[in-house]
């Protein structure tokens, strides 16, 4: 147990913060109704992935790790530019932003 | 021990306003939260000692991402001022069915699955080598990554835009009458 201590939180410590993470933001993805708070959701989600990513590099002493999120990263914020854009194109035609109304393409 | 108790109120911190982002009513509030999450993600970022991905993490996502959404919130209230409710859809249980399954999956995985490994103590210089391995091992998809974000501006601003090309596209929808009522929605 000593050692557990004065080692510091190990790899699977990181691991586990992000899996809760990942999970919360699963969980609002399929609760939530409104699209902006989904896209928030999904940015747990992305943000869990990349804990996961530097955690590894951390432990793994490669900047391969880093990088790899600083392209996570990157590619999250384009999501998030077009995904805001096409939420407001919902809301110009439907005058609202609920998933349940979007159903156009149900068979 | 320092770093045991870093870990800890920076995991407090994060689960806490993800949590409050899955369950907050107001979406202002939802995005506040989500805001608290990810600078507490930059602090995570820090105690992994990758500096660098620390303040782009700032920059992008409490600079960018936050400020967007909030505007997004602010253009979508259907009347001004008035608070926007979220009802939990009826899935709320099952939901959270399926992401209890999955944080089990993920936590037996790690527990059981990840090698032990020992953080190297050296000092790196973690920004130095990153910048190396962008412009070296990295080159092309660093470029690529300039074209996507130049596509997705682009995209964004065509698919935003009220006049010209942007709301043709918007009426290829079918069955959209404009000012229609519809139920759902705020309650």
């Amino acid at each position: 147990m000593n050692e557990i201590i004065a080692a510091g939180p190990g790899l699977s410590a990181w691991l586990i913060l992000a899996g809760v993470l990942f999970s919360v933001g699963v969980y609002g993805v399929l609760s939530r109704r409104n699209l902006i708070a989904i896209l928030c959701s999904v940015e747990l989600m992305a943000n869990a992935v990349n804990i996961n990513l530097v955690a590894f590099s951390r432990f793994h002493g490669d900047t391969l790790g880093q990088a790899f999120a600083l392209f996570g990263i990157a590619l999250t914020v384009a999501e998030v530019g077009v995904g805001l854009a096409i939420v407001m194109l919902v809301y110009r035609q439907r005058q609202g932003i609920d998933i349940d109304d979007l159903h156009d393409l149900l068979g | 021990m320092g770093a045991w108790i870093a870990f800890l109120v920076i995991a407090t911190v994060l689960l806490v306003g993800a949590l409050m982002v899955v369950s907050a009513r107001d979406l202002v509030h939802t995005v506040l939260w989500l805001a608290l999450s990810l600078i507490a993600t930059a602090a995570a970022y820090v105690a992994l000692h990758a500096d660098f991905l620390a303040a782009a993490q700032i920059l992008l996502y409490t600079g960018g991402v936050v400020t967007l959404m909030l505007f997004a919130v602010m253009l979508t209230r259907r009347q001004s001022g008035a608070q926007v409710l979220i009802d939990r859809a009826n899935g709320g249980l099952r939901a959270a069915l399926l992401a209890a399954a999955l944080l089990g999956l993920l936590v037996t995985a790690t527990v059981r699955g990840t090698p032990k490994l020992v953080a190297p103590t050296f000092n790196v210089d973690s920004t130095q080598a990153l910048g190396v391995t962008f412009l070296t091992r990295l080159i092309l998809p660093f470029e690529l990554l300039s074209l996507l974000l130049l596509a997705a501006m682009v995209g964004a601003i065509v698919l935003a835009r009220r006049d010209g090309k942007g709301v043709k596209l918007a009426r290829l929808a079918p069955r959209v009458v404009i000012g229609q009522p519809h139920d759902g929605g705020e309650g």
